[in-house]
C-alpha cells in the first residue's frame, strides 16, 4: 500500500532563521531537522517518545520532535542544539557541560542540553530536585547523570560564564577551553 | 602532591568535548551522501524455521526500489572468533531466533524501503524451538548448528589448578550455592548504523557504529570475498557502545554489499526494536559455587560450574564461557581452582559481551557467597575480604599475573567514607549496607586472531606549523579514547592537548588497533603513544641540542617551548624546534607499538583472562528497602577504583560512576527475558518488551549519590602508571546491592535483577519459617569433560597441562539442590 506522500508548505522559524519548505506531509519534525533541514545536531534513540535524544524547544517549551509531526510546527519558533551557540560563542551550559564530562559518547546530550535550556530559562535556580525531574525524560546511559546533573547546577548557581573576551580560537580562548572558568556573574540571558 | 604532570592527571575538558556539547560529533546516522539509498531488512517472526521459498519479485517491481537482497548474494559466513564463523548477512537456509535477517531491500528512502519489504513472501518450515538451557540439554536435535561440542552444546570448558576436592574436603566449612544472573543488553543511545559506498577507484567504504573497526574490516574482506587492502572501514565515534557494537552485523555487510553493486551510497540505521535484537549483550548464567574454607576464613579452594545461555550465534561465546571462570583468582588467594563452563545455544537474540564480558555474572556469585561466610564465621565482611587479598606481583592458581593490587586500599576507602563499621549490622529494619569487590582486565592479553602482531600502533606527523597528529586505530566510543590519546602525546611533547589532532578508527588511515573492548584501549593504544612521542622528543631534542648546544638530557619540553632545564629562557618554540628537526633529518614522523607480554600460562584455555595488569574496585551501596511493597530505594554509593592512574580526572570519574549506574540498572531493573506468544498466534519465543520503554533502566530521579574515589598507585605495565576504567567499577553493584538488601530485610536474593517482587516472596518464605531466599534451586547435571589439568605455581607448576584430556571420556556430575544460609 503506498503512503500518500503529498507534500505542505511549511513555514517556521529555526535557530532564529525563517524555513520555508515543502515537506513530506507524514515526516515528524525529527524527521524534517534532520532530513530536509540537515540539523542533525538532533538525535533519535527510539523514534517513539521514549528515549528523550530528539528533544528540542519549540516555542521555548521541550517537545519530542519524534513525536510532532512537521506541518503542525507551522508558525513556531523551534530551536535545536544548532541555535544554542550564538555569534560563535557556546551556551554555558555548553561549557559547563564540556568541561565536567557531562558529555561521554554525546548522543543524549543535545536533548539534555535542549531540556535544560528550558529548565534555566523558566526557573533560573531550580533545586537539584527540579534539575533531575526536567531531565528525568532523557536518557544517558555514558554518565549515571551525576556530571550533567554538576554542570546544570554549576550554570544555575555559580554562575558559570562563557569568556566573553577570548573567543576559542585565540590562544586565551584555548587555555580556558582546558581550565573551567567560573565567574559571579549571572547571564542575561538566564536572568530573563 | 604536586605532579610533575601538566597534562596527565589534570581534570580537563575532553578534546572532543566541544563537537559533543554542539550536537556536530558525526555519528553514522549523520552521514548524508548525494545519491545515498536506504535500507531495510526483513527479520524472520519465527525463532527457528527452515527457509523453504523467497518470494521477491513484487518488493523488486515496487516502485523506488533499487535492489533487493537474499541469503543466495552471501554463500560466505563470518563471525567475530575464528571458532565460531556461523552467521550469514542474510540467513541463507535457516532462522535461529525471532529477528534474525532473510532478506533487505535498498530502495530511494527508508519509507519506500519498508513498503517493499511487506511484499516479500518467505515460506518457513517451522523447528522445535530451543528455549532455554534445559531446553538445550534435554534436546539436542534439532541442533541449531551443525558445530559445536555436541547437540545444542556449544562449548563445554574444564579447567583444574591443583587438587580442589582434598582442599574442599579438608576444609573447616564448605558453601555450596547456587545463583543465577539473569541477561540484559547495552541499550546504547544510538541505534547502529552504517553507510556503504563505493568510492571513486572502485574501492569499498565502510562508515559504522562500531568498536572494532578492524574485526569489521576483517569480516567484511572474508563475507564479500574482496582484498582487504580494497577496503576501508572507518568506525564513526559511537553513541554508546558498552561491547554491543563489538561483533561485525548484518546490515554492515548488507550496505558493503549493496554499495558495491549499485555504485551508490548505501544506509542501513536500525530501529531501535532491531537493536534488541542484534543483542550480543549479558549472557544469562546460572552457577553453583562450591567454597572450601578455613575457620578464619581463608579460601582453600573453589569449585565452580557455570551454564551460559548464549542464543542462536556463537558471537564472543566461547571466550564468554571461559570469562565466568577466570577472574575469581585475580582478587582473592584462591590457591586451588577448578572451573567448568558450559554455553548452550537457544533460539534467542545472540549473547556476547557486555561491560565486564562474562565476569559480572560469576563475580555476583562470589561477592554474595563471600557475605554467606562472613556471616556464619561472625568475621565483618570488610575484615573478612581484607584478610584474603591477592599479594601483589603474584601468579594465581589459573596463571594469571597479579602486579600492582590497590583492593586493599579501595576496600579500607569505601568502609571509612560510607560509616560502614557503625552501619552495617546495625541499621534500623528496611535500611542495610552491602560490600562488595572486583577487578577487572586492562586488556586481553591475547588477540582474537592469534598472531605475533602489535595489538595498537600510533603514528605521529609532526608538522613545520607545530602541529601533531596522532594516528590510531582505537575508537572512540564515549569513553575518551581520542582524549586518552592526544593527552599523552601533548604531555610527552610538551604541548597542549588542543594542538595535537586525533585520526582515529579508520583502516586506511591508521594504523591498526585491535578495538575498544577489553578495557584494553588507555592501557595498550597509551602505551604505544608513550612510543611513538618519546621517539618524536628524541628526534627534536637532538635537532635542539646541536643548533644550541646544549645537552640533550637538559632539555625540557613543557608549555608548548623547547628550553635549557638550567637556563629555562634559552631553548625555541615548539614549532621552531620540529622545523629544525626536519630541516636536519627529513620530514618528521614516528610511530609505536604495543604489544602485551606473554603469559606464564601453557595449557588450552589459558588465552582466556591473562592481561598486563588488572584494575581492582571495591563499593559500598546503601538500600532503603520497604518490607511491605519491596521496594528498593538505593540512596548512597561508595565506590573506590584501583586505577593505577587517572590521565584525566574528569573522565575517569565519568566511567566510574557511569558504571554504577549501568550497575544499579543491572542489580534492580533490566533485564532482556522472552515470552511464548500464544499457541493461536504462533506460539513463538518472543522479546517480552523490545523497547525503551519497556525495557527499564535507571532515569536522573533514580540516581543516588555517588561518592568516587580513584586509587592511584601507578602500575608500572601502564602509560605514566595507568589502569582500566571502563568496566571494573560495574562488578561489584550487583552483589553490594544483594548484600545491602539482606543487611536490611534479612533475606537473600541469590538472582539478578532484584526486584520489589522477589523481596516480598523471600519475606513471606521467612514469616512461614521456609528459607528466607529466592533464587535458583538446582544446578542440573551436565556431562563435563575430563578436566586439563594444571598444577598451580605454588604446587611448582610451569603452567603446562599435565594431561590431555580425550572429549569422548565424559563424567556425569550430580545436579545438586541449592544450600541455603537464612538469617535467623
Amino acid at each position: 500500500m503506498a503512503i500518500d506522500t503529498d507534500k505542505l508548505r511549511l513555514t517556521m522559524t529555526v535557530n532564529g532563521e525563517a524555513v520555508d519548505a515543502l515537506v513530506d506531509t507524514y515526516k515528524t519534525l525529527l524527521e524534517v531537522l534532520r532530513e530536509d533541514l540537515q540539523l542533525t545536531g538532533t538525535k533519535h534513540g527510539c523514534e517513539l517518545g521514549e528515549c528523550g535524544a530528539c528533544a528540542v524547544l519549540v516555542d521555548g517549551e521541550p517537545v519530542l520532535s519524534c513525536l510532532a509531526l512537521a506541518v503542525e510546527c507551522g508558525g513556531r519558533q523551534v530551536r535545536t542544539v544548532e541555535g544554542l551557540t550564538r555569534d560563535g560563542r557556546l551556551d554555558p551550559l555548553q561549557d559547563a557541560f564540556a568541561d565536567l564530562g557531562a558529555a561521554q559518547c554525546g548522543y543524549c546530550t543535545p536533548g539534555i542540553l535542549m531540556t535544560a535550556r528550558a529548565l534555566l530559562d523558566r526557573e533560573p535556580h531550580p533545586s537539584q530536585q527540579r534539575i533531575r525531574e526536567a531531565l528525568s525524560g532523557n536518557l544517558c546511559r555514558c554518565t549515571g547523570y551525576a556530571q550533567i546533573i554538576e554542570a546544570v547546577e554549576l550554570v544555575s548557581k555559580s554562575h558559570y560564564t562563557e569568556n566573553t573576551e577570548a573567543p576559542e580560537n585565540t590562544e586565551q580562548g584555548l587555555a580556558r577551553s582546558t581550565q573551567p572558568v567560573v565567574s559571579s556573574v549571572l547571564p542575561d540571558r538566564i536572568r530573563s | 602532591m604536586k605532579s610533575i604532570y601538566r597534562t596527565v592527571g589534570k581534570a580537563r575538558r575532553r578534546v572532543d568535548g566541544r563537537a559533543k556539547v554542539t550536537g556536530q560529533t558525526r555519528f553514522a546516522d549523520d552521514i548524508v551522501l548525494p545519491r545515498m539509498l536506504h535500507g531495510r531488512l526483513l527479520r524472520s517472526p519465527h525463532p527457528h524455521a527452515r527457509v523453504v521459498k523467497i518470494e521477491t519479485s513484487k518488493a523488486a517491481a515496487h516502485p523506488g526500489v533499487h535492489l533487493v537482497l537474499t541469503g543466495e548474494h552471501f554463500p560466505i559466513p563470518y563471525g567475530i572468533l575464528p571458532v565460531s564463523h556461523d552467521e550469514h548477512a542474510l540467513c541463507p537456509d535457516k532462522v535461529r531466533f525471532v529477528g534474525d535477517p532473510v532478506a533487505a531491500v535498498i530502495a530511494r528512502d527508508e519509507i519506500t524501503a519498508a513498503e517493499a519489504i511487506a511484499l516479500i513472501d518467505v515460506e518457513y518450515e517451522l523447528l522445535r524451538t530451543i528455549a532455554s538451557p534445559e531446553d538445550s540439554l534435554a534436546h539436542p536435535e534439532p541442533r541449531i548448528h551443525d558445530y559445536g561440542d555436541e547437540g545444542n552444546i556449544h562449548k563445554l570448558v574444564a579447567l583444574q589448578f591443583g587438587d580442589v576436592d582434598a582442599a574442599i574436603a579438608g576444609a573447616a566449612h564448605v558453601f555450596d550455592d547456587v545463583f543465577f544472573f539473569e541477561g540484559n543488553t547495552h541499550l546504547p543511545l544510538e541505534q547502529h548504523s552504517a553507510v556503504g559506498l563505493k568510492d571513486p577507484d572502485g574501492k569499498l567504504v565502510v562508515y559504522s557504529s562500531t568498536q572494532t573497526p578492524h574485526y569489521l574490516h576483517r569480516a567484511l574482506a572474508k563475507a564479500l570475498a574482496m582484498p582487504a587492502a580494497h577496503i576501508r572501514v572507518i568506525a564513526t565515534p559511537n553513541g554508546g557502545g558498552f561491547g554491543g557494537k563489538s561483533d561485525p552485523f548484518n546490515h554492515e555487510v548488507v550496505v558493503a554489499k549493496a554499495a558495491m553493486l549499485l555504485d551508490r551510497p548505501v544506509k542501513i540505521t536500525l530501529s531501535r526494536e532491531e537493536v534488541f535484537y542484534c543483542h550480543r549483550g549479558r549472557h544469562p548464567v546460572l552457577m553453583r559455587y562450591r567454597t572450601g574454607v578455613t575457620a578464619d576464613g581463608r579460601i582453600t579452594g573453589i569449585d565452580l560450574q557455570t551454564l551460559l545461555d548464549g542464543g542462536a550465534y556463537g558471537s564472543y561465546g566461547a571466550a564468554s564461557t571461559f570469562y565466568t571462570g577466570a577472574l575469581q583468582t585475580v582478587t582473592y588467594q584462591v590457591p586451588r581452582y577448578r572451573f567448568r563452563g558450559c554455553r548452550v545455544f537457544t533460539n534467542k537474540p545472540p549473547c556476547g559481551p557486555k561491560r565486564g564480558h562474562g565476569t559480572p555474572q560469576s563475580r555476583f556469585g562470589q561477592e554474595v557467597q563471600l557475605d554467606k561466610i562472613a556471616e556464619r564465621l561472625a568475621i565483618d565482611p570488610a575484615d573478612l575480604r581484607l584478610r584474603i587479598v591477592a599479594p601483589p606481583d603474584s601468579l594465581t592458581a589459573n596463571y594469571l599475573q597479579v602486579r600492582t593490587i590497590g583492593l586493599a586500599d579501595c576496600i579500607r576507602q569505601v568502609t571509612e567514607r560510607s560509616g560502614w563499621r557503625e552501619k552495617h549490622g546495625k541499621l534500623p529494619h528496611g535500611r542495610g549496607v552491602g560490600l562488595a569487590c572486583s577487578s577487572y582486565l586492562s586488556g586481553a592479553g591475547l588477540p582474537i586472531n592469534w598472531n605475533e602482531l602489535p595489538h595498537s600502533g600510533v603514528q605521529l606527523k609532526l608538522d613545520r606549523s607545530g602541529g601533531v597528529t596522532a594516528f590510531c586505530g582505537a575508537t572512540e566510543i564515549g569513553q575518551g579514547s581520542d582524549d586518552v590519546l592526544v593527552g599523552i602525546v601533548a604531555e610527552i611533547l610538551g604541548i597542549d592537548p588542543f594542538d595535537v589532532r586525533a585520526v582515529t578508527g579508520d583502516t586506511d588511515l591508521t594504523p591498526v588497533d585491535l578495538g575498544s573492548y577489553s578495557s584494553r584501549v588507555t592501557l595498550m593504544m597509551g602505551n604505544a603513544a608513550v612510543q611513538a612521542a618519546e621517539r618524536a622528543r628524541e628526534i627534536l631534542a637532538e635537532a635542539v641540542s646541536r643548533k644550541l648546544a646544549i645537552p640533550k638530557d637538559r632539555l625540557v619540553f613543557a608549555a608548548r617551548r623547547v628550553f635549557d632545564a638550567e637556563a629555562p629562557d634559552t631553548g625555541v618554540t615548539f614549532q621552531e624546534a620540529v622545523c629544525l628537526a626536519e630541516a636536519r633529518f627529513g620530514t618528521v614522523g614516528t610511530t609505536g607499538s604495543y604489544t602485551p607480554p606473554k603469559s606464564p600460562a601453557r595449557f588450552k584455555g589459558g588465552g582466556v583472562g591473562p592481561s598486563p595488569t588488572y584494575s581492582y574496585t571495591a563499593a559500598v551501596v546503601e538500600v532503603d528497602v520497604d518490607p511491605e511493597t519491596g521496594w528498593i530505594a538505593v540512596p548512597y554509593v561508595w565506590i573506590a577504583h584501583d586505577i593505577g592512574r587517572a590521565l584525566n580526572p574528569t573522565l575517569a570519574r565519568g566511567q566510574v560512576e557511569g558504571s554504577v549506574y549501568m550497575g544499579l540498572g543491572e542489580a534492580l531493573m533490566e533485564e532482556q527475558v522472552f515470552r511464548r506468544l500464544p499457541a493461536r498466534l504462533s506460539h513463538a519465543l518472543v522479546h517480552k518488551f523490545p523497547s525503551i520503554l519497556e525495557y527499564k533502566s535507571p532515569t536522573s530521579l533514580d540516581m543516588p549519590e555517588i561518592v568516587t574515589d580513584l586509587i592511584e598507585h601507578p602500575d608500572p605495565a601502564g602509560p605514566f602508571g595507568a589502569k582500566e576504567v571502563g568496566q571494573g567499577p560495574l562488578l561489584p553493584i550487583m552483589p553490594a546491592v544483594a548484600n545491602a538488601v539482606y543487611d536490611a530485610v534479612g533475606v537473600r536474593i541469590d538472582e539478578i535483577p532484584i526486584t520489589p517482587d522477589k523481596i516480598v516472596r523471600a519475606l513471606a518464605a521467612k514469616a512461614s519459617g521456609k528459607p528466607a531466599r529466592v533464587g535458583p534451586a538446582a544446578f542440573p547435571a551436565i556431562g563435563w569433560p575430563e578436566p586439563i589439568l594444571v598444577t598451580p605455581p605454588d604446587e611448582g607448576g610451569d603452567g603446562r597441562a599435565s594431561n590431555a584430556p580425550v572429549r569422548s571420556k565424559r563424567k556425569a556430575d550430580a545436579g545438586i539442590e541449592a544450600t541455603v544460609t537464612a538469617k535467623a
